[in-house]
């Protein structure tokens, strides 16, 4: 390998690369070429740095230099002034909100500063398309050392010690689920990596399998030697097209080197890989169902016991794990079991992957240890609420979870910590909501993802899901009654109850949240016919406030409706019959002379 | 090529300096100054055998950057050379053959080359 005196990591992370990073890399090369730095500067197009909000990236090392929001234009003077004359050029720099003065270095950023790196840890720093770049940073040390100093039940040991737990949402030791895999009776075993990412908002799985997809695959290879299984597939939606390409290049990659395949490293171990696409249902997401989609068959859970360990696939012993547990499995085996577990909390090991969305200032993606506050991750990492607005409650685990209210959070996160406040880890899906979000509204389109989403075997979540959508819906038509409110709760208990998979088990827990820290919201809709955060459309109404109004004509030109009257310099009225409440009269008024209630 | 047990560390070992020039991991670091004055003075011949130089010896914990204009414009072309623990020494009025003697020297058996140094250490900041 050639040596450069520079490397510019451009990002090429699904998120940079909408906002156009591999033209900013072909410029980037363009330039660089012109000015006869080929031999000294590299470009390496990596992985997502998870900092999507200010994409596209570009990081230069060794300085450590962060520029963000590239634009092509801007690339032949970064060219000339950082990288021939050695001049960081500060325009291009990130500036953090409420302040003046750019951070240059990357580390220096909060956002990144609070972050702890295990699963992420090649993020942004390796070419993913490339296993040397892997190997370089201590890549398959970890296979090495399982096959040729571990037995399989050293293996599984250290794993237990770890405390590492599903990083899928459930939280089940990975070590154990391991060992009942390895224990059950049969020659033929199978692995299986849950790339199944399906909740609004998340992509967690989608983010590492671009970023450093030999993580997960040398994971699974360490598996399959404590398991005893020869044969691996990995599950992605086929809506995360770089993620299938990126794992299909690493397996192809892996293959060529004895990594993967027959014989590994001469030890006589065979493993291979597969990867299975899957059609993107959420309920393929939970395990059995996730077996019957690589079986060809309609993925649709089926009852447990017997669990995969038992009967998976091919009615043959299973692991499933889900992609951020495998990816944390190499480091775990390389550093040590004591190393991993001083990180986190007592019952949680570790870090989680969070993806941090909705109304916060640096949207993007945020590896954190257990144990870490949420105000910490909102507001140190994620640098607040944007304009101002009030927090008020975070959605953690998707459609599966529920919302955490302003006075949990200094809660510590783990497993227990969020399932005690009613809402649960899940795969990592992050929701900031501000003061301008309806609870009642938030738990009413969760509901109608997962009416939709839930594949209709067990009446109590076909039927159940849909009836708590129809008296949502109902409430913030402003045809609610009071008795709607116990109905949704007894509802929502039975379908807890008797349905069958996680889907159906956790349906409810957006509504009972809700219910539970915001009852006032659901009331007002209810008795007072008002929505408080003016989001429910037939609840509140737009009037111009005519002191304020000066007859600008700016409101009545941009309503496509023709639903606002009035004159040049005469006193605007919005038609209330006409009005279908879109709020483009709000947004263009320079007066505030538009009143929303 | 199949990789068999051992074959990881070494070409985790051949590829380590992609690594240290991510993690802006060095020993010494060797920076050009890459003003206008130092451009034209022949700064980027004196980058061109510096990395030639380095790569050629196989030396994997140097970094090497650019930086502006020093100050000193008639002295030009200039480097400083900064191992680490150690303060920074200015090189002066250098040219391709004076770059390896210093790396030959300084970098790898710690000694300046008195000769070509201008003065040790640096401006104070403020």
């Amino acid at each position: 390998m050639k040596q450069y005196r520079t490397h510019l990591l451009v990002c090429a992370g699904t998120g940079c690369v909408a906002c156009n990073s591999y033209e900013i890399k072909k410029t980037l090369e363009a330039e660089i070429t012109k000015r006869k730095l080929q031999d000294e500067i590299a470009v390496i197009a990596t992985g997502c740095n998870g900092f999507c909000e200010r994409g596209p990236i570009v990081v230069v090392q060794p300085e450590g230099i962060f520029y963000q929001r590239l634009k092509t234009e801007d690339i032949p003077h970064l060219v000339e002034e950082h990288l021939l004359k050695g001049r960081p050029v500060k325009k291009l720099m990130y500036v953090p909100p409420k302040e003046e003065l750019p951070i240059p270095k990357m580390m220096d950023i909060g956002f990144f500063r609070h972050q702890l790196l295990i699963v992420l840890r090649n993020r942004g720093r390796i070419d993913p398309e490339n296993i040397e770049e892997y190997i370089a940073f201590d890549g398959y040390q970890a296979l090495e050392k399982a096959l040729t100093k571990m037995t399989p039940e050293q293996i599984i040991d250290v794993v237990k010690e770890s405390g590492l737990r599903g990083r899928g949402g459930a939280g089940f030791p990975t070590g154990l689920k391991w060992e009942r895999c390895r224990k059950a009776p049969g020659d033929v075993k199978y692995l299986i990596c849950n790339g199944d990412e399906g909740d609004p908002g998340a992509f967690m799985d989608r983010s590492v399998l671009e970023a450093d997809p030999h993580a997960v695959l040398e994971g699974m290879a360490i598996g399959a030697k404590a398991i005893g299984a020869q044969k691996g597939y990995i599950y992605v939606r086929s809506e995360y097209p770089l993620a299938l390409k990126r794992v299909k290049i690493a397996i192809e990659q892996a293959e060529e080197y004895g990594l993967l395949g027959k014989n590994i490293l001469g030890t006589g171990f065979d493993f291979s890989v597969e990867v299975a696409r899957g059609a993107g249902a959420f309920v393929s997401g939970e395990e059995t169902s996730l077996i019957a989609a690589i079986e060809g068959r309609i993925g649709i859970p089926r009852q447990r016991p017997p669990y995969p360990a038992q009967k998976g696939l091919w009615k043959k012993p299973t692991n499933i794990n889900n992609v951020e547990t495998w990816a944390n499995v190499p480091q775990i085996i390389f550093k040590g079991a004591k190393w991993y577990s001083e990180i986190g909390t007592k019952t949680s090991k570790g870090t989680k992957i969070f993806s941090l969305v909705g109304k916060i200032n640096n949207t993007g993606l945020v590896e954190v240890p257990m144990g870490i506050s949420l105000k910490d991750i909102i507001y140190e990492i994620g640098g607040g609420i944007p304009k101002n607005k009030k927090f008020k409650a975070v959605q953690t685990g998707g459609p599966s979870g529920g919302c955490i209210p302003n006075q949990h959070l200094n809660l510590p996160i783990d497993y227990e910590s969020l399932t005690e406040v009613g809402s649960m880890m899940g795969s990592g899906g992050m929701i900031v909501m501000d003061e301008d979000t309806c609870m009642v509204d938030v738990a009413k389109y969760f509901m109608n993802f997962l009416r939709d989403e839930s594949c209709g075997k067990c009446l109590s979540c076909r039927e159940g899901t849909h009836r708590m959508w129809e008296i949502l819906d109902k409430i913030t038509g402003g045809r609610g009654i009071m008795e709607d409110l116990a109905t949704l709760e007894e509802l929502a208990m039975a379908v807890k109850d008797a349905s069958m998979c996680g889907l159906g088990q956790t349906a409810a827990n957006p509504i009972l949240s809700a219910l539970k820290y915001f009852p006032g919201e659901f009331v007002s809709h209810i008795k007072d016919k008002k929505c408080p955060a003016k989001v429910c459309k037939p609840l509140i109404k737009y009037t111009v406030i005519p002191e304020r109004c000066t007859g600008c004509m700016a409101c009545l030109k941009v309503c496509a409706y023709k639903a606002i009257e009035g004159k040049r310099k005469e006193v605007h009225k919005i038609i209330q019959e006409k009005c279908t409440k879109c709020g483009s009269c709000l947004q263009v008024c320079k007066f505030e002379a538009v009143l929303v209630e | 090529m199949k990789l068999k047990i051992g074959d990881l560390e070494k070409l985790r070992d051949k590829v380590k300096r992609t690594a240290e020039v991510r993690e802006g991991k060095y020993r010494a670091k060797i920076t050009v100054h890459m003003g206008t004055c130092g451009i034209a003075a022949g700064a980027r011949d004196v980058m061109a055998a510096l990395m030639d130089d380095i790569e050629r010896k196989k030396i994997k914990d140097v970094i090497i950057t650019t930086s502006g204009c020093a100050g000193l414009c008639s002295r030009e072309p200039m480097v400083t050379v900064e191992v680490v623990g150690k303060p920074p020494v200015k090189y002066v009025d250098l040219t391709a053959e004076k770059i390896k003697k210093i790396v030959n020297s300084h970098i790898e058996k710690g000694v300046i080359v008195k000769e070509c140094a201008l003065a040790i250490g640096s401006e104070r900041t403020h």
